[in-house]
């Protein structure tokens, strides 16, 4: 999808530019309980929402938005390299299009994976804490590492911990979606611009309000209400009890989704809503695998291809799989010198096929070879 | 009367001159040494009493009092013998001494007054020519090690009665002729290593680039026989570095004062200790760090070794030298060398995989923990050694020591050009390494691997040094993807 792609009405783009006007307004209404009640609103239409929050300045907010020109939005967001799509396009995800709560346009940026793409059978999203365990972080990596290798969409918040590691971890198999409370230009929280960045690379940053809009309390929650429709499944990795994620797990089933979550120490205050999740009928998540076997079917999981092989490489990858553990193993086996077995052998690591040890010998991972162009 | 004369005492390898004074008045006849003296020079007493005596000189029935100055340098050893004998003859008025006025003289006494060797000759003749000395006499044993010192003259001599020549007022002994040192031949030949093709790529890469080795394999693989094959494929020494492997080890009494362009090489016992590894005790003295300098420290069972021991190499090894502070003084020693060590993959040797291994998960777990250290991560190539088939052992001798030993002068060279006069590339600088010449699929590789083995930053600098080392033994002036390859492959990985 290109910046100038035109998959959004102006009728939908206003009411984007008008629930970021309405900011401030939102925040004091649902100050108290921005969870519960910003979902709330945000379904009013509109009109009614501008009354809801500011009943005083009402008529002038809408002048201001009715007036908004199309030209003068599509102009913003082509200078923030955004595009936008609205629920009246066929692009518009499907998990969106049949959820009351969802914003009626999405506003993105970055283009490594086509919006028509997210639907709900390849889609998961993994939220958790900020505040997180390395046990927390190591899992929420590795489920997006196996999700992403699966070929799967990995949705999460980019925010700090849980989130974070889970894009990460995706990242290094595949592209990955990053949903924002703020306009989608900008990388929130600051730390993570890195992240945003190798994000927006291979993947999609999105967000219902336009590019430059600042994120409040009540974005955040308004966000996972997106996370949750998107996706056939969420799953929460760590939150404490009162976790803004399992408002997201709550959203999630009430969207009608499959929920799951990692366990954590019945002790532990981190995973007290993880495990509270699980008691009440979440699907208990150990990994990966758990989330392949929900989304595509128990044992049904995809064989994990790897990156397509170079001349040679798939002879020593054979001897690797008879049983020659050493580069001389190796060398002798396909009647090759010894340095270039070593360094084919050194290729395929990097490509993640083999797995070299301590003491100098190499395994097989579970990766599968790619098919070759004849057998696909 | 009051005779004056200098010699030297050593300290760690270091050569001091000490100002040896003797007083002979009257008095009840005695014979003592003031001015720090350890054991042996105390008991130098006797050993001059016989040796001038036997000498036909006569021993003066007096009080002697011997002051060896400066007061508060401890004085070890036998090496001042010689220069006490002088000064007591020279108080006595038994001999004129003032020819030897600017001379210095080393050497220890026999009974029957034969001067024998000393540690630390070469040293001591340096430290005379540093502190404007006319000239030194040493034990005729020293004088091939001695004369290698350049701007000073050395004499020998081999009995004490020789300096009965001084009453004719000609300073004794005879020129010393500078040794030429020993070439490397007689060094065990890599031709013995049969197979293992993998293995001699490490040895030759390890040779050229100065990185560290870990061989990995059962007993009887050829890991020893390879590492001791090491000095012979090495650059001989040159120039100056005959000098400081020479002084090294003749302040520790090495070599017999034989000089060698051989590289040292030293193999300690796994059950050496921390101090014996790095040098220590009091006054402090080198260890085998130093010994190995210029040259190749192995360590064998690499895994047996005390934890102390092991993580005391990691400083000296990343600094090239290693300062031992004492209580009574502070050393600071030359430690550059090549890391080569062996281990055996779980403790009986043979290997997880091999069906008859018996040993626990967990006793195999904590025998390999040892190559998880931070010492390990300082080894630049892992190489895994497997027992050579039979064909190989029947086949045909390995490629020769001198060939190698060729490529890896020719890789060296250029590596003195790039980074200046016997640096080797394991020694260069972060600002260096960013320097090297990468081709563009070399630096995707390696941005791979760095990506999914989220490298450290030494590790990452750590491959750059060792592909360089790979190209520079190919030629090749740019680090070609086939080279960084190899490179990572010897990459270790983390114990899991």
């Amino acid at each position: 999808m290109s910046i100038d792609a035109n998959t959004a009405c102006p009728e939908c783009l206003r009411r984007s530019w008008l629930t970021a006007r309405l900011g401030p307004w939102i925040q004091t209404v649902v100050d108290d309980r921005p969870g519960r009640r910003t979902p709330e609103l945000l379904r009013l239409e509109s009109e009614d929402l501008v009354h809801a929050v500011a009943a005083k300045q009402a008529d002038e907010i809408l002048t201001w938005n009715g007036a908004l020109s199309e030209a003068e939005m599509r102009a913003a967001l082509e200078n923030a390299e955004c595009w936008a799509c609205c629920r009246h396009h066929e692009d518009f995800p499907e998990g969106l299009e049949d959820c009351a709560d969802a914003p009626v346009a999405l506003i993105g940026r970055g283009s490594g994976i086509p919006l028509a793409e997210i639907r709900l059978g390849n889609s998961v999203t993994v939220v958790g804490a900020r505040k997180a365990t390395g046990y927390g972080l190591e899992v929420a990596a590795s489920i997006g590492r196996e999700v992403a290798s699966a070929e799967l969409n990995v949705i999460s918040g980019m925010a700090l911990g849980i989130d974070g590691a889970v894009h990460r971890g995706a990242l290094e198999r595949g592209p990955t979606v990053a949903v924002l409370g703020c306009g989608p230009d900008r990388p929130y929280p600051a730390s993570h611009t890195r992240l945003y960045r190798q994000i927006l690379d291979r993947g999609l940053a999105i967000s219902e309000v336009p590019p430059g809009a600042d994120a409040w309390r009540w974005s955040f929650p308004a966000r996972n209400r997106i996370m949750a429709a998107l996706s056939g499944m969420t799953i929460v990795v760590e939150a404490a009890s009162r976790s803004g994620s399992l408002i997201t797990a709550e959203m999630a089933s009430d969207a009608g989704r499959d929920v799951g979550a990692v366990p954590g120490p019945v002790t532990a205050g981190a995973a007290a809503g993880t495990n509270e999740l699980i008691a009440s009928g979440a699907a208990l998540i150990r990994g990966g695998q758990d989330v392949l076997d929900r989304m595509l079917g128990a044992g049904a999981s995809r064989p994990l291809f790897g990156p397509e092989l170079e001349p040679g490489e798939s002879e020593v990858l054979e001897a690797v799989e008879a049983g020659c553990r050493t580069v001389d193993e190796v060398a002798t086996r396909i009647e090759a010198g010894s340095d270039g077995a070593a360094m084919v052998l050194a290729r395929l690591e990097v490509k993640g096929y083999l797995k070299g040890s301590a003491v100098g010998t190499w395994a097989r991972t579970s990766l599968a070879a790619y098919p070759s162009p004849g057998e696909r | 009367m009051l005779a004056e004369t200098t010699s030297f005492t050593l300290d760690g390898i270091a050569a001091r001159m000490v100002r040896v004074e003797v007083d002979v008045h009257r008095g009840l006849p005695n014979f003592q040494i003031v001015g720090l003296p350890d054991a042996a020079v105390r008991e130098a007493r006797e050993r001059v009493r016989a040796a001038v005596v036997n000498c036909g000189f006569e021993f003066p029935l007096q009080r002697i009092t011997a002051s060896l100055a400066p007061a508060d340098l401890r004085k070890a050893g036998p090496a001042i013998d010689l220069a006490l004998a002088t000064a007591l003859l020279g108080a006595s008025g038994e001999l004129t001494i003032a020819p030897l006025a600017g001379w210095s003289l080393v050497g220890e006494l026999a009974l029957d007054g034969s001067v024998r060797p000393v540690r630390g000759a070469l040293a001591m003749a340096e430290e005379a020519r540093e502190s404007g000395r006319r000239g030194v006499i040493v034990p005729a044993a020293n004088g091939p090690e001695a004369a290698l010192a350049e701007g000073i003259t050395v004499l020998t001599i081999e009995n004490f009665t020789e300096l009965a020549s001084l009453r004719e007022g000609e300073v004794p002994g005879r020129v010393a002729v500078p040794a030429p040192p020993a070439g490397l031949e007689g060094l065990p030949d890599l031709a013995d290593l049969r197979g293992q093709a993998h293995l001699r790529t490490a040895v030759e890469i390890a040779a050229a680039g100065g990185h560290g080795l870990l061989m990995i394999g059962p007993p009887g693989a050829g890991k020893s026989l390879a590492a001791r094959r090491l000095p012979s494929v090495l650059p001989p020494l040159a120039g100056e570095e005959v000098l400081e492997v020479a002084r090294i080890a003749s302040a520790c009494g090495l070599g017999n004062g034989q000089v060698s362009s051989a590289r040292p090489f030293r193999a300690p016992h796994h059950t050496v200790s921390a101090a014996g590894l790095v040098g220590g005790g009091s006054p402090p003295r080198p260890g085998e760090i130093t010994l190995a300098h210029r040259g190749v420290l192995f360590l064998d069972e690499l895994c047996e070794f005390s934890r102390p021991a092991l993580e005391a190499l990691r400083e000296p090894l990343e600094a090239g030298s290693v300062t031992i502070s004492r209580a009574k003084g502070r050393q600071t020693l030359p430690s550059r060398f090549t890391l080569v060590a062996a281990a055996n993959p779980c403790p009986c040797g043979r290997g997880e995989d091999d069906p008859r291994c018996r040993c626990s998960e967990v006793s195999a777990r904590r025998y390999r923990a040892a190559l998880s250290g931070a010492l390990v991560d300082r080894i630049d190539l892992v190489v895994a050694v497997n027992q050579p088939s039979a064909e190989a052992l029947a086949g045909p001798a390995g490629e020769g020591s001198s060939a190698v030993r060729e490529r890896v002068v020719l890789a060296r060279e250029r590596m003195a050009e790039r980074l200046g006069d016997g640096r080797t590339n394991a020694e260069a600088e972060p600002q260096e390494v960013v320097d090297f010449e990468v081709t563009a699929a070399a630096a995707g590789l390696l941005a791979k691997a760095h990506r999914s083995w989220q490298l450290s930053g030494r590790a990452h600098g750590r491959i750059l040094r060792v592909a360089r080392t790979v190209a520079d033994l190919a030629g090749a002036t740019a680090i070609g993807e086939e080279h960084m390859a190899a490179a990572i492959q010897f990459r270790r990985r983390s114990v899991e």
